[in-house]
């Protein structure tokens, strides 16, 4: 499904050049469950943006579903995103403002769907979720659990095919963390790639597939085949 | 994204933020509420004024001696001056087709005295056309006879203010008052008719016209009112008496023909400046208010970049972000305005019970142009903060780093 070729990506800090992604050849499958594991600055969160289309590599190629995606403008990018790509934050990005059903609500609001297809999506979601009862509460309402929850629901309502999730336990307490990890994996049965960054070696191992990345390259890429969660 | 989305997120994001939606509401409701009381207030002025004129009487055309404007020529006494208009200058122009009734006019002050009371006023000398040239009744007793208008009979005519100020709560009728060193039998008291054009009838004496001629031992006429037949004979009128008076003043054209209409133009006109003047000045408060809108936008961008990354993560457009921030800044504009013109239709509506001259009601363009400007501003001001907020880089703005 995704296929980076020589991928580079360095920032211009101060008179310095960072060399945030070196030469990252990567294939990830459909259906996917891989972690990305690695020190603070070894590239981790870089490669997640620019997989998501919201960082564009210095050089090299992006496929995406067998289409070069590295060139795309920023319409076609975000139109990208909007279809096949669904984000979790480590630090939940509800907008504090809308409800917890308005904050699923976003991606197919952003599409354009009719508010009466919407409604019925939204509560689907909501049940799926087990966050019904939860539905008109503020996110500062909602435990920390709740609220990545609502923000894994908003991530996947428009049915993305990949899930990207940068250090999606980070804020929350272990328990919390599990739960919160349980929910991404019933995603991976449901058949949709998923891209874990997590400091987190317990985490990490939860995985099909690590990758350990460190200066910029993947260092190591493991794969359990029978690995059982 | 549908409109009504957009909307609903830019109306979300400003209930958020009520005392700054409230404030910023005010600044421009303030702005607009000035600019619409402005021009109510020009509207009324020039109302007014078309009142003032209305009074006079329609279809009237009014000679003056003299012209003021410059003619070639040597000057006095071996070139021309001003001839008088006299009573017979008047009546000749009953020869024109277009004119319906002809009423020379004599005015200048005098001594009017009954008893021991005395009064300074102003004297007015006519005949008896003027009552229906000019539209004006008889509050009781008769008007000036019709007769031939070179004939002096002693009557006068007394205004409500005069008359009473002369004679109090006792009859006037068939009194006798002092006007200069004549005196007038009393015969009637014409209707208060109001003020038009600074002559008030109220506190005047009506003579015979060749009466008032010979208290001020002058043939000159003070004007000649001219009746037309109807509106379209106006400019035939005009042309008529023209014609006439520069034949019998040897070719020569020394006195000003006036209509009601260009008095109404000029007035017109200088009242519109005025307006658009006052209304120029209060249209810089809208531009503070604008620039307070794009200054709140502003902050706002700036507080909500972790937003505008995340609704870009999630698939939207530069423009779509754009738009939902420039929805706000209008809908912050378009919802002063509204309020603006609320607070001035309120204003205009009140305020008449206390000033007579002022006329209910902000005239619709006003409300119209406010809402245009007030849209304008409210985009004008909000496209640089919009265009921040769909440039934003997502991974940084995610990060709030940007």
């Amino acid at each position: 499904m995704i296929e980076l070729a020589q991928v580079c990506r360095t920032f211009a800090v101060g008179t310095q050049l960072v060399r945030a992604l070196q030469d990252v050849d990567l294939r990830i499958g459909r259906g996917e469950y891989l972690s990305l594991m690695g020190p603070s600055g070894s590239g981790k969160s870089t490669l997640l943006h620019v997989l998501g289309l919201l960082d564009r590599p210095t050089s090299g190629r992006y496929l995406l579903d067998g289409k070069d995606v590295t060139e795309l403008g920023e319409v076609e990018a975000a139109a990208v995103r909007r279809q096949h790509i669904g984000f979790v934050f480590q630090s939940f990005h509800l907008v504090p403002r809308l409800t917890a059903a308005r904050n699923i609500e976003l991606p197919l609001v952003l599409a354009g769907m009719p508010p009466a297809e919407r409604r019925e999506r939204v509560a689907q979601q909501l049940g799926a979720f087990g966050l019904t009862d939860r539905a008109h509460h503020l996110p500062d309402q909602l435990s920390g659990g709740q609220r990545q929850r609502c923000a894994i629901a908003r991530a996947t309502i428009a049915r993305p095919s990949l899930i990207l999730a940068d250090e999606p336990t980070g804020n929350l307490d272990r328990a919390t963390g599990m739960d919160v990890v349980r929910v991404l994996e019933q995603l991976h049965h449901e058949g949709v790639a998923l891209v874990v960054v997590t400091h987190d070696a317990e985490l990490g191992r939860r995985a099909h597939r690590q990758l350990r990345m460190e200066d910029g390259r993947i260092v190591a890429d493991t794969v359990h085949a029978a690995h059982v969660p | 994204m549908r409109l009504a989305d957009q909307l609903g997120l830019a109306c979300g994001s400003l209930l958020a933020n009520r005392l700054r939606t409230a404030l910023i509401l005010l600044a421009m409701a303030t702005g607009i509420a000035g600019v619409v009381l402005l021009t109510w207030l020009g509207a009324c002025a020039r109302n007014y004024v078309a009142d003032q004129f209305s009074g006079l009487g329609s279809n009237l055309v009014i000679v003056l001696p003299g012209r003021n404007e410059t003619t070639g020529g040597a000057p006095p006494p071996l070139g021309e001056s001003a001839r008088d208009l006299t009573i017979d200058d008047a009546y000749s122009l009953e020869r024109s087709s277009a004119v319906k009734a002809v009423v020379p006019v004599v005015a200048g002050g005098a001594l009017v005295a009954f008893g021991n009371r005395e009064r300074e006023a102003t004297v007015m000398g006519t005949t008896a056309m003027f009552l229906p040239v000019r539209r004006i009744e008889m509050a009781w007793g008769s008007f000036l006879p019709s007769g031939d208008p070179r004939s002096a009979p002693a009557v006068c005519v007394l205004g409500r203010t005069l008359r009473e100020e002369l004679f109090g709560s006792k009859p006037a009728l068939g009194e006798w008052v002092r006007v200069g060193d004549r005196r007038y039998r009393v015969i009637g008291q014409v209707a208060s008719a109001g003020r038009s054009l600074g002559t008030d009838l109220d506190e005047m004496v009506v003579l015979p016209v060749a009466a008032a001629q010979a208290l001020f031992d002058t043939p000159a006429l003070f004007r000649v009112l001219v009746e037309a037949r109807s509106n379209e004979a106006i400019p035939r009128a005009v042309a008529d008496t023209e014609r006439i008076l520069r034949e019998r003043h040897e070719g020569e054209l020394d006195v000003t023909v006036i209509t009601q209409q260009s008095i109404l133009d000029t007035f017109d006109g200088i009242l519109r400046a005025l307006t658009l003047a006052v209304a120029g000045i209060a249209a810089i408060s809208l531009v503070v208010a604008g620039i307070l809108i794009m200054n709140v936008m502003v902050i706002s961008v700036a507080q909500r970049h972790v937003e505008v990354g995340l609704l870009k993560s999630m698939g939207a457009t530069p423009s779509v972000i754009a738009r939902v921030f420039l929805w706000e800044s209008v809908l912050l504009s378009l919802g002063g305005a509204l309020a603006g013109i609320a607070l001035g239709e309120l204003a205009s509506r009140i305020a008449p019970s206390f000033v007579d001259a002022l006329q209910p009601g902000t005239p619709p363009w006003s409300v119209g142009a406010a809402l245009g400007v007030s849209l304008l501003t409210g985009i004008g001001f909000g496209v640089e903060p919009a265009r921040r907020a769909a440039s934003l880089d997502p991974v940084l703005a995610l990060q709030r780093r940007a």
